[in-house]
């Protein structure tokens, strides 16, 4: 609503990375009360980001399913994101400390697939978060535009 | 009498104070003289001691407000009166003229963006510029534009009419008048806040230089919505300062200017603005002067130890007399620190100076125009017995209008003003409330028909998502049997269209494709349920928060995912299935657990609001503390409130008194308790719907401090204060503050010792002007308008001495003091006929309550509440409530307030006919259930529970466990269903398939559809 945001824009803009051909398919988990916030919170203040992830709304990321995880490899997912409130702040009292339990898990099973760590990342983003969030996807996008394409892709999915 | 109550000030107080009454049956006004409801907490970044941001947990609050059906929000509209009396007041409200017409505009911004005209922003506490029609912060409510007349060139010059030209809506109205409108109600609630010191009337701080500022707009720069975007930089020149300074007190504690009271907020903002500009940039220095820091709340201390040793904040014990400005322009203070007694100068890049809280303009208007008794510093007067009733019945305040105080006290305030409103009107609840009503829902077709709405939001989506582009993609996508654009699919002729397109196109699911579901979905659930859909049915695609905000110079790619993000919200609602809230119905009783002055008071304002209480007391008598006491701090009688509050409890037919009694047994949920309560050895059972927890706390007792125990002259300030009700021959006393707190052992202050024994230092000095008194103290912590009472103390000669915390005093033989005067610099001797030891509370026997309820306690194990801010008597648990000592130390009116907050908490559920559950809840498929119980561990809630479950397999028959989950306590986070080793587990609404759904849809063959020729683009 103010100018310095019009400012924010073009300094943004020149900062997103360049559109050289193939780009990741990231899937971010995020929970309704504080990660997803902080994506609501990029948009509100134009922080630019690349294009390449979907956000998966959850209620709480308590509720993310290691199943799931595989099941975004699987379809196709160069990157998946398991994002949530800050220790201590989930709305379901203790729904992220169980993340981090099953996270450590996760982490384990991919490493032993052969997941670059790249490809899952956990990370706690509040709901005021706006720029962390938007840098967490770009920073991803990059990390994983030099990794190449999952190496759990499916024959055929770009 | 009417069953209605009008709320003055949209700030957080007036925002807690009408939804507790909305809630609990009563139509309500809230009145808020800006466009925006939010107060000043709108402003904050974030909130002491949690360092939560401020705006997430404000914005729910806002959201909730403008929705509630029972609350009439008057925003940009001032009280011109109050007349009538308690039971039928008429309230003259004034609705200033916005020149939009608020039933029309959506709220896009369009006519901001393109309003030529710049006006300093208020929001940003005028470091920048806003336009001259405006919506104040992007999480307004209501989310109207506002023409700021005396800005406006079309208003004041008749050039211009850009912004009637650019609305969509045709909302703009340069027509519109004030219109007076008068509202008939039973009580009133005042909430007018306060206003912030303007430094400009002390010039010696030279809040003329542009990097001397304050320390709201300090909080904006800190704020990513703010001027800078959470950058901390100088205003001369935009540089990134290296050396900050705080100035406390700056229009407190401050008798030469008439601000003799401390706003209680500005030591624990300052160290929270510290530690946020530190972990921005680590590199900072920061010095806050102060006089004393005062950090008396729950975690205050911890907070303000962590400031110092985390984060290396200095702090010094100082009041420089002024900033000086040299002819470079650059700023520096010379000070004495007190505690060493050095003259020092130190060039700073930018100094912060820690503004107090002023009465604001309309408490004080109000209070004249309509006869309310103001106190000795403007604020509206009350008493420590009932903390939120003005001079005139019926009228109520709460928050900073009674007196500076933070946010939790003032939650809790308004919320207790709510509980006094809703007792005096409680024959007429219900009586002036609306209830939604909608028609029967459509059967559900076995075939996914889904409607898909695409939004242009204007330009917000429209300029950079190729809108008709979407829409095409949509209908190719399968379940689709419509799509069409919308320039704004949340204005009111939307909703009209969606409805007529569910019936026509015979859907049964519905996308729209817009903005974040976190502020919208209602909207169109509401909508959906209007048009006889379950609103379960419904999903939002969020491709401008996410998608066109976010891409804005990538229009292409925005476009692709923008398809994407519809496709995944389309499959996943073809999965959808309706889900009901079920109602359940309620225990409309209450247990209010401690017969202490909180507990009394708990339980006369829920059987004064009509519902009936048990009231558990372990002793023999009702009355707690307030028995142990003989003065309270404004002079009057203890024994005079305990009788009242006796004899009211007594004759209150609703209440209940347990003595003797322990409560040993409790089961259940929200609105449905059962439990036993043993009574002098006879168990007696109980049930009830709420229950408050007011059991208090115990004075410390400081076993082998300062010779305590073994010398008799040595006592503790509790003991003084039972000897004070026949007075003291002693003629020298010497007092020891924070004994037993502060400190490694118990890290937490004790927040009442300090105006304790200044309140006794008075009464001996009252007695005995002869009598020598020395209080030897750390900080002195008497906040708010009990500062006052520090300035009668030293007044009356009482000698107050500043000792360090490495260097405790001294007591010999019981009788002789020594003491550090860390001022002056040296040892002091005092001969002592009385030694006293303040020492604070600690928790009382909270661990059996905590099992009981499976509520939490924090470090000290004082009950913890569910948020240290917005909920401060709640627990997470639904349907219990906390107030008093039990939660952490405090006065004796900031008890009773919290006691009436609990009432209030406690009636908001009492008052339904049923509980509504949630519908998004988790369930359990009973075929595929282990019995293992890992969802019972794992559920906060305790939802989930084993059964013993008969099973028939090939012939046999055996007993198992099995889960069952009660939807009455699920909250539908969905974690059970995540742990569940079995998948027996269906998080309803976000099952497995329906997320799996959303994956496979990720771009599935996005690229390859073709776009049509035909095809215009829509330019708005």
């Amino acid at each position: 609503m103010n100018d310095s945001i019009s400012d924010g824009i073009s300094a943004e803009a020149a900062a997103a990375p360049k559109t050289d051909g193939w780009e990741p398919k990231i899937v971010a988990f995020c929970c309704n009360w504080c990660s997803y916030g902080g994506a609501d919170s990029a948009g509100m203040g134009r922080f630019q980001q690349p294009a390449s992830a979907r956000i998966i709304r959850v209620m709480c990321s308590g509720r993310i399913d290691p199943l799931h995880v595989f099941n975004a490899f699987l379809e196709g997912a160069d990157a998946v994101l398991v994002t949530g409130c800050h220790i201590g702040d989930c709305h379901y009292v203790n729904g992220n400390d169980k993340t981090k339990i099953k996270y450590k898990y996760l982490e384990n099973v991919a490493h032993e697939l052969g997941i670059e760590k790249e490809r899952l990342q956990l990370n706690w983003i509040s709901a005021s978060e706006g720029e962390k969030f938007a840098n967490f996807i770009r920073d991803v996008t990059e990390q994983i535009k030099k990794l190449g394409p999952s190496p759990l892709k499916p024959a055929g999915v770009v | 009498m009417k069953g209605s109550v009008a709320v003055v000030g949209g700030g957080i107080a007036g925002i807690q104070a009408a939804l507790d009454l909305a809630d609990s049956g009563f139509k309500t006004y809230l009145i808020e003289s800006r466009p925006s409801i939010g107060g000043v907490m709108s402003q904050l970044d974030k909130t002491f001691p949690t360092n939560d941001c401020a705006m997430c947990i404000l914005s729910p609050k806002l959201v909730e407000t403008g929705r509630h059906p029972n609350i009439e929000l008057l925003s940009y509209s001032d009280v011109k009166s109050i007349s009538g009396k308690a039971g039928d007041f008429k309230v003259k409200v004034v609705k200033k003229a916005r020149y939009v017409d608020d039933a029309k505009c959506t709220g896009c911004g369009t006519c901001t963006e393109k309003c030529p005209t710049k006006v300093l922003d208020e929001y940003n506490a005028g470091m920048s510029k806003r336009k001259a029609i405006y919506i104040p912060f992007a999480q307004a409510i209501p989310r109207v534009a506002t023409i700021d007349a005396a800005k406006c060139m079309y208003l004041t010059k008749g050039k211009c009419g850009v912004c009637k030209k650019v609305c969509g809506p045709k909302a703009v109205d340069y027509e519109q008048k004030d219109k007076e409108i008068e509202l008939d109600v039973g009580s009133v609630i005042l909430a007018t806040g306060f206003k912030p010191f303007d430094p400009s009337a002390l010039s010696q701080y030279r809040f003329d230089h542009p990097d001397v500022i304050t320390s709201l707009q300090f909080e904006r720069l800190l704020s990513a919505s703010g001027p800078t975007q959470g950058h901390v930089t100088k205003q001369s020149d935009g540089k990134v300062p290296q050396k900050v300074a705080f100035i406390q007190c700056v229009g407190s504690r401050n008798p030469r200017i008439d601000r003799k009271h401390c706003s209680s907020v500005c030591c624990m903002y300052a160290t929270k603005e510290s530690i946020i500009a530190k972990e921005h940039d680590p590199e900072l220095d920061i010095t806050i002067f102060h006089i004393d820091i005062r950090a008396f709340g729950k975690n205050f201390e911890e907070f303000y130890n962590r400031a110092q040793k985390e984060y290396g904040i200095k702090y010094i014990n100082s009041r420089p007399p002024e900033v000086i400005v040299d002819a470079k322009n650059s700023l520096s203070m010379k000070y004495e620190d007190f505690n060493s007694g050095e003259l020092k100068t130190e060039n700073y890049d930018l100094i912060v100076l820690s503004i107090g809280l002023d009465p604001s303009d309309s408490t004080q208007g109000i209070a004249r125009s309509s006869g309310i008794a103001l106190d000795d510093f403007g604020n509206i007067a009350t008493s420590i017995a009932n903390p939120v009733e003005t001079s005139v019945p019926g009228i109520y305040v709460c928050g900073v209008a009674q007196g500076p105080k933070d946010i939790p006290d003032t939650v809790a305030q308004a919320s207790a003003a709510a509980s006094k409103a809703a007792s005096l009107l409680s024959k007429e609840r219900g009586t002036q409330i609306k209830e939604r009503k909608f028609p029967e829902e459509k059967k559900l077709s076995p075939d996914p028909r889904v409607g898909v709405f695409v939004c242009h939001c204007g330009i917000n989506i429209g300029s950079v998502v190729n809108v008709p582009n979407v829409v095409e993609y949509a209908k190719t996508l399968p379940y689709v049997a419509h799509a069409q654009e919308m320039l704004y699919a949340c204005s009111s002729d939307s909703q009209v269209t969606i409805k007529e397109a569910i019936a026509k196109n015979n859907l049964n699911r519905v996308v729209v494709a817009s903005c974040t579901p976190r502020t919208h979905e209602p909207l169109f659930q509401n909508t959906c349920r209007e048009a006889g859909l379950n609103p379960y049915l419904f999903e939002l695609a969020n491709i401008r928060e996410h998608c066109s905000w976010v891409h804005m110079k990538e229009k292409e790619k925005a476009t692709a995912k923008a398809k994407g993000i519809v496709q995944m919200a389309v499959a996943k609602s073809a999965l959808f299935q309706p889900l009901y809230k079920q109602q359940v119905s309620l225990i409309n009783k209450a247990l209010v657990l401690g017969g202490g002055v909180a507990g009394m008071t708990a339980a006369l304002d829920i059987a004064e609001n009509g519902y009936n209480v048990t009231l558990v007391e372990k002793e023999k008598e009702l009355g707690g503390m307030l028995r142990e006491m003989t003065e309270l701090y404004n002079g009057k009688k203890p024994e005079e409130v305990l009788k009242g509050l006796l004899r009211k409890v007594s004759e209150n037919k609703n209440i209940t008194v347990l003595n003797e009694a322990k409560l040993e047994k409790v089961e259940g949920y929200l609105g449905n308790f059962k439990g036993i309560v043993n009574a002098r050895g006879k168990e007696i059972p109980v049930d009830f719907g709420a229950a408050v927890i007011a059991t208090g706390a115990r004075n410390f007792e400081p076993a082998g401090l300062f010779g305590y125990g073994k010398d008799s002259n040595v006592i503790t300030q509790a003991q003084l204060e039972k000897m004070l009700g026949k007075g003291t021959s002693a003629n020298t006393i010497t007092m020891i503050q924070c004994v037993g707190a502060r400190n490694k052992e118990r890290e937490y202050c004790g927040r009442t010792c300090c105006t304790d024994a200044v309140k006794n230092a008075i009464r001996i000095k009252k007695a005995n002007s002869k009598a020598s008194v020395y209080v030897l103290y750390r900080d002195m912590r008497t906040y708010g308008v009990n500062e006052k009472l520090y300035e009668n103390a030293r007044d009356l000669g009482v000698i107050f001495i500043k000792y360090d915390v490495e260097r405790q005093p001294i007591v010999q033989n019981g009788s002789v003091v020594t003491v550090h005067d860390s001022m002056l610099n040296e040892d002091i001797e005092i001969a002592s006929d009385l030694v006293v030891l303040s020492t604070p509370l600690v928790a009382g026997e909270n661990e059996e309550i905590n099992q009981l309820f499976k509520i939490p306690l924090d470090k000290n194990k004082f009950f913890l509440e569910a948020h240290p801010k917005l909920r401060p008597v709640d627990f997470a648990t639904d349907g219990v409530f906390l107030c008093g000592s039990a939660q952490a130390p405090k006065l004796m009116d900031e008890a009773i307030s919290q006691a009436s907050a609990a009432a209030s908490r406690a009636c908001t559920i009492l008052s339904r006919e049923f509980i509504e559950t949630e519908g998004a809840v988790s369930v359990v498929n009973e075929a595929k259930c282990i019995g293992c119980g890992t969802c019972v561990t794992m559920c906060p809630y305790n939802a989930p529970s084993l059964y013993d479950a008969t099973v028939k397999a090939e012939e046999v028959t055996y007993t198992t466990k099995k889960s069952k989950i009660n939807p009455a306590a699920c909250k539908g986070c969905g974690s059970c269903a995540a742990a569940c080793p079995a998948g027996a587990i269906i998080a309803q609404h976000f099952s497995s398939k329906e997320i799996g759904e959303a994956i496979d849809a990720f771009d599935k063959g996005v690229k390859s559809i073709s776009i049509g020729k035909d095809m215009v683009e829509v330019t708005v």
